[in-house]
């Protein structure tokens, strides 16, 4: 399981209510509330943002509202993945549950610049940044994380019998 | 090694004898709770899940409050959603509109959350029932849905701060003050993923309004929970309300904390957060000269019956100074009802603001009382983020009711010190 895509970098403490605004949670359609990921930040971000985008970002990425509507809205944007310093735990939840791959990796976050185009490796946490060729140790995942990102979210993963055997 | 309180809750719903700070474990739920916005996907999920029926129907409460009464059309189609799941289901915790109130500020007031709970609520202000001395926190739909399903959720075991509270605070400084100091001093992650444990002498000059403004808080701080020990005030509250038989946890004398923070309340002054950040923190006395167009005073947060005494304090026989729009929101019926009994609503009327149904409303940028451009509003909400009240260059100075009440009056941020009192 691999994600490839150019970067879109933001700060620290990006928080639910910047990433989908609660004028907008009046439905939770991926497509929907996509068109107004990060608006309040920069109202044309949705035009800029492409498919396999990956959102690199600093301190407590996800902070503030436990909406699962905000790693929707980024799935939803086409996002691949969230490269963070560190996570909001209600978020770090929700994106595993709705199928979105997030990463932590305090040095990526510091050094991958707006731009750049990278590479995760989930399976081993690698992220390489194929614009200066340096690459960082993420957090690999252990396998019901996998799975449940393989299966598109929380769901998918009970649908498909996949926590049988794992230990929780 | 010993454990925290919120270590022996979550050890007592997994039915194990220990637990530490890292362990992965799946807890018993006494309680499930979801709203108009975020119970809708649940439902979604919960039928995707190929579930049939909830887990239990006492055990679940949903109740409309963010967009509620429906701001518009698809606001009424989500409240339509929740009231069809809920009565098809025989949900017995159902809240319609005159029954209802904040979700926060409902359940404990219904007695249908207690201390000793296991407690997780779609929405992330579900920490304040820490106040009580229960384990609930935050979760998303997904989490709702599976709650649902089985009655149960994983967590992993979170570490804690012991935060120690000292000595009596002062006439105008509330738990609101209290939390706010407490989030300027360890920033907006600096709880992240751990429990906030209350304890010390000064807990016991907190009114149980105070404590579940606090805990309420603890999210602002990025804590999994906030939780405070259970006294003669919390059984005092439970007594008479508790629909359950509740459970005391005290933390193990022995108990590991990451950090032991103490607090002299004597010496915390009125605190307001600056935008954007609820840990962007100013003392009273270091705040210059700030105009406002708009007033808050309720929520979750800060929208029980001492807030409401609190502001009629204040606007007892004033006026709300010309071009300050203040909106004042009791967070339930029951709260409102006693407001009425006391004549705080006729004191509110009198002085100029207007009181609503209990909403989330303007909290979250949802309806009555959105802010336009450039627009500064003193709300005794929770966060201030950008665009969090309305528009995006809109600002929100979060504030206990004493210092939002002084500034209704006033026209600027003002500390309620500075004004007599009858």
């Amino acid at each position: 399981m691999k994600s490839k895509g150019r970067v879109i970098k933001f700060g620290d403490n990006i928080d639910t209510d910047l990433i989908i605004a609660a004028r907008y949670l009046s439905t939770a359609d991926p497509r929907e509330l996509a068109q107004h990921f990060m608006e309040d930040l920069d109202p044309d971000i949705s035009k800029r943002v492409k498919a396999g985008d990956i959102v690199v970002a600093g301190r407590n990425f996800g902070c503030g509202s436990s909406r699962e509507h905000a790693p929707i809205a980024i799935k939803g944007a086409g996002v691949s993945c969230v490269i963070a310093e560190s996570f909001a735990r209600i978020f770090y939840r929700n994106s595993f549950n709705i199928g979105l791959p997030i990463i932590e990796s305090p040095e990526a976050s510091r050094d991958i610049e707006d731009g750049d185009e990278i590479k995760v490796d989930y399976e081993t946490g690698e992220i390489q940044n194929l614009t200066t060729g340096k690459s960082y140790n993420g957090e690999a995942y252990p396998p019901f994380i996998r799975r449940i990102i393989e299966n598109g979210g929380l769901v998918g993963y009970v649908k498909a019998g996949g926590a049988e055997g794992h230990d929780i | 090694m010993g454990m925290t309180m919120t270590q022996k809750i979550m050890a007592a719903h997994a039915g194990r004898k220990s637990v530490a700070a890292g362990d992965f474990i799946e807890a018993e739920l006494d309680m499930v709770l979801g709203n108009d916005i975020t119970a809708p996907p649940a439902i979604a999920e919960f039928e995707r899940m190929g579930s049939k029926d909830v887990f239990h129907k006492d055990r679940i409460a949903l109740v409309p409050d963010h967009f509620a009464p429906n701001k518009d059309i698809k606001a009424a189609q989500q409240c339509k959603i929740m009231r069809e799941f809920a009565y098809s289901q025989g949900i017995t915790n159902y809240f319609e509109i005159g029954e209802m109130g904040i979700e926060h500020a409902l359940l404990p007031e219904k007695g249908i959350v207690v201390a000793g709970d296991a407690v997780i609520g779609a929405d992330s202000h579900t920490c304040t029932y820490g106040a009580l001395g229960a384990f609930s926190t935050g979760v998303g739909s997904t989490d709702m849905a599976a709650g649902m399903s089985t009655g149960k959720a994983w967590f992993k075991v979170p570490s804690a701060i012991s935060i120690v509270l000292r000595n009596k605070p002062g006439e105008w400084v509330t738990g609101k003050d209290i939390i706010l100091h407490i989030i300027g001093m360890i920033g907006v992650d600096g709880a992240r993923y751990k429990s906030m444990e209350y304890s010390g002498d000064g807990v016991g000059h907190l009114s149980m309004d105070d404590r579940f403004t606090m805990a309420n808080m603890a999210i602002e701080a990025g804590a999994k929970n906030g939780i405070f020990p259970v006294d003669e005030v919390t059984e005092g509250y439970m007594d008479g309300r508790a629909k359950r038989e509740w459970k005391v946890y005290s933390p193990d004398e022995d108990a590991e904390y990451d950090q032991v923070i103490e607090i002299d309340l004597s010496t915390v002054r009125p605190t307001v957060s600056f935008p954007h950040s609820p840990d962007n923190t100013h003392g009273i006395d270091d705040i210059p000269r700030i105009s406002i167009h708009q007033v808050v005073i309720g929520s979750c947060t800060n929208g029980r019956l001492d807030d409401m005494r609190m502001a009629a304090r204040i606007l007892k026989g004033r006026k709300v100074a010309k071009g300050v729009r203040t909106i004042i929101f009791p967070a339930t019926q029951e709260i409102y009802l006693q407001a009425v009994r006391e004549g705080l609503i006729e004191t509110f009327i009198e002085a100029g603001a207007i009181v609503s149904t209990p909403t989330c409303g303007p909290c979250l940028g949802g309806h009555m009382g959105i802010l336009a451009e450039g627009e500064r509003a003193v709300s005794t909400t929770n966060r201030n983020f950008i665009g969090r009240m309305g528009h995006h260059t809109s600002e929100v100075y979060l504030a206990s009711p004493a210092v939002a009440a002084a500034s209704a009056v006033s026209g600027f941020i003002r500390n309620p010190e500075d004004l007599e009192v009858m």
